[in-house]
């Protein structure tokens, strides 16, 4: 592993390529990390849009802009590419540049596989992309593919399956980057339980990760087979059964909610101490609530198939198993509530972002909890509450805590403060037509709206309305982001090694920006 | 329509001008919580749901109370200085045990709901209810009523979906024909599919069941109150998922038998005479009908279909080509595509009509007419 280190660093040093092949032929995690953000607020912006034309068709009721068909392949490329575009490359770029300057490492692992991990992305968003222009267009499945429906359809189906076979590849190659660099990199005297918790959320979820997207390879992989090669895992038929497709894409799916919460988790626990001046409460009992729920996260799937007819016992079963996870999730909200607690507290942009993710996320939480108790979950199941839940918990609970960790790690990348006043103006408009957009949908599902609709019942329009509106408003403030962040690299106020004077942990005693190479003699944690 | 959008303008104007998403009127039309179901399965996951909204609302204000207090309390900017505790085993025990002591709580009434919707059991009336893309077929296996079977299609016309009338009340939730039930007898609905996976759905009822290709799955209601209740189709489906309806009709038993009763007449009509010839324009007009209302949402009523998606019948080889083949395709649906097997849904004399249609229709002139008794031939 060191001679594989050191021969990256010869390269490294030898010649810098420059322009577009510097960061073609990279291997520097800075410069990946900075890819991988850029990537996932590309695919953001897309997979944006794409929500702006399913929001406008529903602005009101009758079919308006787009065709069913068209609608449907919206909603599917929406999440695919929120969730494995945006979302999953956001986090894998604040590991990508805060895990080596958290531990002390000098680079990654596996320097060139990082390379490699980062260039599959593009391909894998662009073959989402291109779907569209096949004929028959994109996967109309929802992001979630059930058969026989998926067996349906066109070429689109084909180009989403090949597209996430690269995803899951990418995932993979990164967490055993993650998983050899945390385990092995770390610097003389950092122990495990001193490790910042940053650095705890992404080791567990490298391991879920590694984990689970062999499982979606499998059930994708089935897809295919059936598609093409006359199998029948999931015809009836043929023998097989379509809802175990559902089992097994769900065990991982619900792992993958993990996946994306865990590593946001890692974020809010690096900001909140640091504007309240404090140590994390209950640093130890936030490692074994991680654990905990990445453990537990295996043993819930079915919660999301209480509709297809599992057996009384079982759906006992997966009720008690999902109301557990409240347990953990809890202990984490109480203890970053404790950390605040007598505090010296202060509210930058990064600590505002915080908090609304711990109200919102709370949130999520409350209605995850309702959705866990089959009884009700049969009412809600495919009805607009599901919506509004994961979007609390994806949108508020990922969305929030990556815009608490750019904020807080942007003067560490750019060497410059950002605007505090458009900051703080970027976290209001967000929370307010966050809400606006999703809070009203809650309502929706308990009047029994179905979601994946382009069209609904005239009852319903009134909420559908605001909710558009909403929706628009959270589109365009977004774009304020962009803005600040743009300014940010090119002046403003300069950043000290350590800007924020609540802050702990190695990256603040590098300069700001942080140099192209950083600790390649290991820091000493006395 | 313009009523509505200026309503909701002004009432946007000043939910933002108070600050909050919405005023007090505005919530007062506006459904907040589930409806309040006439089943007795039903009602117990209402009353659930409310007392967990309660917890839940109880936990939130503790924890943002505290939150809020710290946050009022301990700024920087009022001088207050960080404490130095990070630890107490103690504070960390009870709140994990508590919220496990509440769940369990919780648990008991929601096992006690669950083990009274799932129970389906000694059913006075057996329905079974298929999902077609897009509508649903019920076929009544058991109890009185039992042989009546029919298909209940979106009645809702285009021209409202479009825009082009305005949408009437029961909008997207209304259909030709309806199922009906006895009011308080037990219903056990047994729900499959033909082609992808549909769900059944009556929030009235508290009821939402997947409909699976090649298995059955069940559930059951016992409506204590007469009346017309909605749901929807509620497992993507494919294009038209949000047009499948569901409506159940709940009357007196009285009510019921004279139903049942038209039911079977109207049924032996629908069969027609296997053995009757028919001429082209006679069966050629009865096909329209039946193409629209069958074939038109994928196949277009143009014939022209959707590019990529769907084939078009205007100068497709099969329906210009020989009679065979193409009530083949009709009769037996093609497997691992949209393409039903409507010989399992409709009628020989109404797919005969159908079929003649499509080969004189549009630009395909064969000027051959299909007879009922060609169609039981090509059933497989
Ligand atoms: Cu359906």
């Amino acid at each position: 592993m060191e001679a594989v280190h050191a021969g990256a660093h010869g390269h490294d040093h030898g010649h810098h390529p420059t322009g577009l092949m510097r960061w073609i032929t990279t291997t520097n995690h800075k410069d990946i990390g900075t890819m991988y953000l850029w990537f996932s607020f590309t695919m953001f912006m897309v997979g944006g849009a794409m929500a702006m034309v399913i929001r406008a068709e529903l602005f009101e009721p009758g079919l308006q802009i787009v065709s069913p068909e068209f609608f449907n392949q919206m909603i599917t490329l929406h999440a695919l590419i929120m969730v494995f575009g945006a979302i999953m490359p956001a986090f894998v770029g604040f590991a990508n540049w805060m895990i080596p300057l958290q531990i002390g490492a000098s680079d990654m692992a596996f320097a060139r596989m990082n390379n490699w991990s980062f260039w599959i992305l593009p391909v894998a968003g662009s073959m989402l992309i291109l779907s569209l222009f096949v004929p028959g267009g994109a996967a109309g499945t929802g992001w979630t593919m059930y058969p026989p429906l998926s067996i349906q359809m066109g070429m689109g189906m084909d180009f989403a399956i090949f597209g996430l076979h690269l995803l899951g590849m990418s995932s993979i190659m990164g967490s055993i980057n993650i998983i050899t660099t945390i385990l092995n990199l770390r610097a003389p005297g950092m122990s495990l339980m001193r490790m910042p918790l940053f650095c705890w959320t992404w080791l567990i979820t490298a391991y879920l990760l590694l984990a689970v997207m062999p499982v979606l390879a499998g059930a994708i992989t089935m897809l295919l087979t059936d598609r093409h090669f006359g199998t029948s895992f999931f015809n009836a038929a043929g023998g097989g059964d379509p809802v175990m497709f559902q089992h097994i894409f769900w065990f991982f799916g619900h792992p993958e909610v993990y996946i994306i919460a865990l590593p946001a988790f890692g974020v809010i626990s690096q900001v909140i101490p640091a504007f309240s001046r404090k140590h994390i409460f209950g640093y130890a009992s936030m490692v074994y609530a991680i654990a905990a729920i990445a453990l537990i996260s295996f043993f819930v799937w079915a919660h999301h198939m209480f509709t297809t007819g599992i057996p009384l016992t079982g759906q006992l079963y997966f009720m008690y198993a999902t109301m557990l996870i409240a347990v953990p999730t809890g202990v984490k909200v109480f203890n970053w509530t404790a950390t605040m607690w007598k505090g010296a507290l202060s509210f930058e942009t990064p600590m505002l972002f915080a908090i609304g993710f711990l109200f919102l996320f709370t949130l999520g939480g409350f209605s995850g909890l309702v959705c866990a108790i089959t009884a009700i979950d049969i009412q809600l199941q495919d009805t607009y509450y599901v919506v509004a839940h994961f979007h609390y918990v994806m949108v508020a609970g990922a969305l929030f805590s990556a815009y608490a960790g750019a904020y807080y790690w942007l003067p560490k990348w750019t060497g410059h403060m950002y605007n505090e006043t458009l900051g703080k103006l970027h976290f209001w408009l967000t929370l307010i037509f966050f809400n606006m957009t999703f809070f009203v949908q809650h309502f929706l599902g308990l009047a029994g709206m179905p979601r994946r609709v382009p069209d609904y019942a005239l009852q319903f329009a009134e909420f559908n309305k605001i909710s558009s509106i909403g929706s628009f408003g959270l589109g365009i403030s977004q774009l304020l982001f962009l803005y600040i962040v743009i300014k940010t690299i090119k002046g403003g106020p300069k950043a000290g090694d350590k800007p924020w004077d609540g802050a702990e942990g190695l990256e603040w005693t590098v300069p700001s920006p942080a140099p192209h190479h950083t600790f390649e003699d290991p820091p000493v944690i006395k | 329509m313009k009523k509505i959008t200026n309503k909701t303008a002004i009432r946007l104007a000043a939910a933002f001008a108070a600050g909050i998403a919405f005023t007090g009127t505005a919530l007062a039309e506006m459904q907040l919580n589930m409806g309040f179901p006439v089943t007795a399965a039903g009602q117990t996951a209402y009353h659930l749901h409310n007392l967990i909204n309660i917890i839940c609302l109880i936990i939130f204000i503790g924890v943002f109370g505290v939150m809020g207090y710290s946050m009022i309390y301990h700024r920087k900017s009022k001088g207050h200085k960080p404490a130095e505790f990070h630890e107490n085993l103690t504070v960390e025990i009870l709140w994990t045990a508590i919220p496990l002591l509440i769940l369990i709580i919780i648990a008991i009434p929601a096992t006690k709901a669950l083990i009274s919707l799932k129970d389906t059991s000694d059913s006075d009336i057996t329905i079974k209810a298929t999902g077609y893309q897009w509508k649903w077929g019920y076929d009544y296996l058991k109890g009185e009523g039992e042989g009546i079977k029919f298909m209940s299609v979106l009645a809702t016309p285009q021209a409202q979906i479009k825009g082009q009338e305005p949408k009437d009340e029961h909008y997207l939730l209304e259909v030709d024909n309806p199922i009906v039930v006895p009011v308080g007898k037990k219903v056990r609905i047994l729900t499959t599919s033909n082609d992808v996976i549909h769900s059944w759905a009556m929030p009235a009822f508290g009821v939402k069941q997947d409909a699976v290709p090649g298995f059955i799955r069940d559930t059951q209601f016992r409506a204590e109150k007469e009346g017309t209740y909605r749901g929807q189709c509620s497992e993507l489906c494919g294009k038209d998922h949000g047009f499948m309806p569901i409506v159940v009709e709940v009357v007196s038993a009285d009510k019921y038998a004279t139903w049942v009763d038209e039911q079977k007449k109207k049924m032996a009509a629908a069969m027609g005479d296997p053995n009757k010839v028919w001429t082209l324009d006679e069966s050629k007009a009865y096909g329209e009908k039946l193409y629209n209302a069958n074939c038109a949402a994928c196949h277009q009523a143009t014939g022209k279909g959707i590019p990529g998606a769907f084939p078009a019948l205007d100068g497709s080889k099969i329906v210009t080509g020989p009679k065979e083949g193409h009530l083949a395709v009709v009769v037996n649906g093609r497997p691992g595509t949209a393409m039903a097997a409507f010989g399992k849904q409709l009628s020989d004399t109404e797919i005969a009509a159908i079929v003649t249609y499509e080969r004189n229709a549009w630009g395909n002139k064969t000027g051959e007419v299909v007879q009922p008794a060609e169609v039981k031939a090509a059933h497989k």
